[in-house]
């Protein structure tokens, strides 16, 4: 995955709260590989958000966007079509986080400065380091998680990152097993 | 630690690795469960060449996609792969795997609690978003996305931003044919499907405390509901009962001193909460949804809401065909369902078979125990014959109409009584119109072949 600092697109308004990850991405699409691309199956069965989509790499919606499963599927089909920010009052939890881990930036923003958005059509930029979106001279500020800033900038991977890790993991396991050997599962022969 | 803490608080200080300046802390996996739908972690592995470094630690289980009947032979092929996959998978990893012929097969999270792999004061992981389910056990359970499930796979960690602690106290009693899935919904329609974003809930006072760990598993089930990143409950006396003697729980000697350090995870006295939510639980009356989001709950005794209050109402409306103003009571229902990790255990079975003993449905339905095990009891019990008198179909353990990956759906514009988690729009089926309630208003709504209040069904029936 590669960082990125700013992104320049079009918006599109996707004016629904509570669009959950069942809607962006059927579950019987599910079972086909990423290599297969999963541009064409985002909000399938929302043919009205369709016209709208087009052409746009910024999402604007509603409260508790990407809420329900964890399925990393319904990020797959947002970046594949060619999303790069979702910009939304509120996420589940797990969506922002699959989001972040695929280079799309779940961008939190006040309700208040999502009325400001709500009639603007056209080019955004979005400057990630000063957490700004600017679109036809208005700037609307947005929140995101500092790890997850520094995550979308470098494009870091997370296993890497971790693997330098590996003495801390060692040793805290070894101490971790020590303190509670029951924590690990006991085996059915032992019983 | 010093000073006081929350459940949460002590169950996390025990897994932090390390905490970085950011705030990003590296969490010890107690525990990893996959299933089907964990085949892009495990391509992710295999791309980098990766081993599964706790196999030990991580169990499989096909769910998602079993079929609920004839098992033997499976005809439609991307069915037929996926769950090859993960049966591949785990035995290439070295993995445990509850497969389609294991007589411990079911819901995962089912089979957890069941297998006794699921124990106070771990944490637990699977790339599905109810694991918040075992934190019924005073354990940190949640869902993570398939990028996180392949980091678990390659290391048995996963960074975390710590959340907030609220904690929802249920005072009071409830009444006869009032559970743990009124109190889910009930909360959850109070506080918002965002209402806990950010935090994890501790579930708390003598309602909570007076629940089965089956009753604990359905409220916590459904924190995510509410967007919680997990739901806690502390183990007590009712939570070793449970756990003792399980095949995967510790035995011996090692069970005497799980016993003594688990009873230790109880929220000081003193501990403060982010936030504090009290419920008066003689006010809950059984809760039927009405919408396409779990929000969207109203007591059984309500109307449909004015749809001018909001565009979400609206449109709500619209897709379940439902008209303002009119009683909830009395919509008629197509179908019901009986099944899903939220309410599909044993004690689910027999609260809808006390309902539907003796009587018939006036609609048709399908029954889909929790867990291969779950089944069998409930045959020992009889139940499955009291499904069957009544006219409804008695089959295998999975995910089944929860989420139709296996073909179980509901047909374009049909109304489905449901026993489980989620009524979004197209998650039982394309254009499926699901309420969601308890097994016991379920089956009340089989009995009337619309939406009915269980109570007075229940008169003079022992519970
Ligand atoms: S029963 Fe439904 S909610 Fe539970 S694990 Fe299966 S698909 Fe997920």
């Amino acid at each position: 995955m590669s960082g990125w600092r700013r992104h320049t697109g079009r918006i599109a308004h996707l004016a629904m709260e509570n669009v959950d990850t069942d809607q962006l991405i059927p579950a019987r699409f599910m079972s086909a590989p990423r290599s297969a691309g999963y541009g064409s199956f985002l909000l399938h069965d929302v043919p009205e958000a369709a016209p709208q989509l087009t052409g746009a790499s910024i999402l604007v919606a509603g409260r508790n966007f990407g809420c329900g499963s964890s399925r990393e599927a319904a990020v797959y089909a947002l970046v594949d079509f060619g999303i790069r920010a979702v910009v939304a009052p509120s996420f589940g939890d797990i969506f922002a986080a699959n989001a972040v881990n695929n280079g799309l930036l779940p961008a939190r923003i006040d309700t208040d400065f999502l009325e400001r958005l709500a009639d603007a059509k056209g080019t955004a930029e979005i400057d990630l380091e000063a957490c700004e979106i600017q679109v036809e001279g208005r700037t609307v500020p947005f929140f995101l998680d500092p790890a997850w800033q520094q995550k979308l900038i470098n494009g870091w991977d997370d296993i890497d990152l971790t693997d330098q890790h590996q003495p801390a993991i060692r040793s805290f396991r070894k101490a971790y097993r020590d303190q509670a050997p029951w924590a690990w599962p006991g085996r059915e022969e032992d019983a | 630690m010093n000073g006081p803490h929350t459940l949460f608080e002590k169950v996390w200080a025990r897994h932090e690795i390390l905490r970085r300046a950011d705030g990003a802390a590296l969490m010890w996996v107690d525990r990893h469960f996959v299933h089907e739908g964990s085949h892009h972690a495990f391509a992710r592995l295999a791309e980098r060449g990766l081993r599964v470094a706790e196999p030990g630690l991580t169990f499989g289980v096909v769910d998602h996609y079993a079929p609920t009947r004839e098992r033997g032979w499976i005809a439609d092929p991307a069915i037929r792969r996926m769950i090859a996959m993960l049966e591949e998978n785990a035995e290439g990893h070295g993995i445990t795997c509850f497969g389609l012929e294991d007589p411990r097969q079911g819901i995962v999270h089912v089979i957890g609690p069941e297998q006794g792999l699921t124990v106070p004061g771990v944490l637990i992981n699977c790339g599905d978003s109810h694991t918040s389910t075992h934190g019924a056990f005073g354990a940190i359970g949640f869902g993570i996305g398939a990028t996180e499930v392949a980091h678990v796979l390659a290391t048995q960690t996963l960074w975390q931003a710590k959340p907030r602690v609220m904690r929802i106290r249920v005072d009071g009693a409830l009444g006869p044919g009032v559970g743990a899935k009124d109190v889910a919904l009930g909360w959850i329609a109070r506080l918002g499907a965002d209402g806990a974003r950010g935090y994890a809930i501790e579930y708390a006072g003598p309602v909570v405390e007076a629940l089965s760990m089956e009753g604990r598993m359905t409220l916590c089930n459904l924190s995510i509901e509410g967007g919680a990143r997990c739901g806690m409950v502390a183990p007590d006396a009712v939570t070793l009962a449970y756990l003792e003697g399980r095949p995967f729980a510790p035995a011996g000697a090692d069970w005497a001193r799980a016993a003594e350090d688990w009873l230790t995870l109880a929220s000081d006295r003193n501990a403060g909460f982010d936030q504090d939510v009290v419920i008066d639980g003689h006010e809950i009356a059984p809760v039927v949804t009405w919408g396409t989001s779990p929000e969207d709950a109203l007591p059984i005794t309500g109307m449909v809401p004015d749809a001018t209050s909001s565009a979400h109402a609206r449109d709500a409306l619209e897709y379940m065909g439902l008209v303002p103003g009119r009683p909830l009571v009395g919509t008629p229902v197509d179908q019901v369902f009986i099944g899903s990790c939220t309410n599909a255990r044993i004690e689910d079975l027999r609260a809808a078979a006390a309902v539907l003993a003796g009587r018939k449905a006036k609609v048709p339905g399908i029954v889909s125990p929790g867990s291969s095990l779950v089944k069998a009891q409930a045959e020992e019990e009889g139940l499955d014959k009291v499904f069957e008198a009544a006219g409804l179909e008695w089959v295998a353990s999975g995910c089944s109409m929860c989420v139709g990956m296996n073909g179980d759906l509901v047909a374009p514009g049909k109304r489905c009584a449901s026993t489980t988690n989620r009524n979004f729009k197209g998650r039982q089926g394309q254009g499926a119109r699901t309420h969601l309630m308890s097994p016991a208003m379920v089956a009340a709504a089989a009995v009337a072949g619309a939406l009915a209040d269980v109570r007075p069904m229940l008169e003079g029936r022992p519970l």
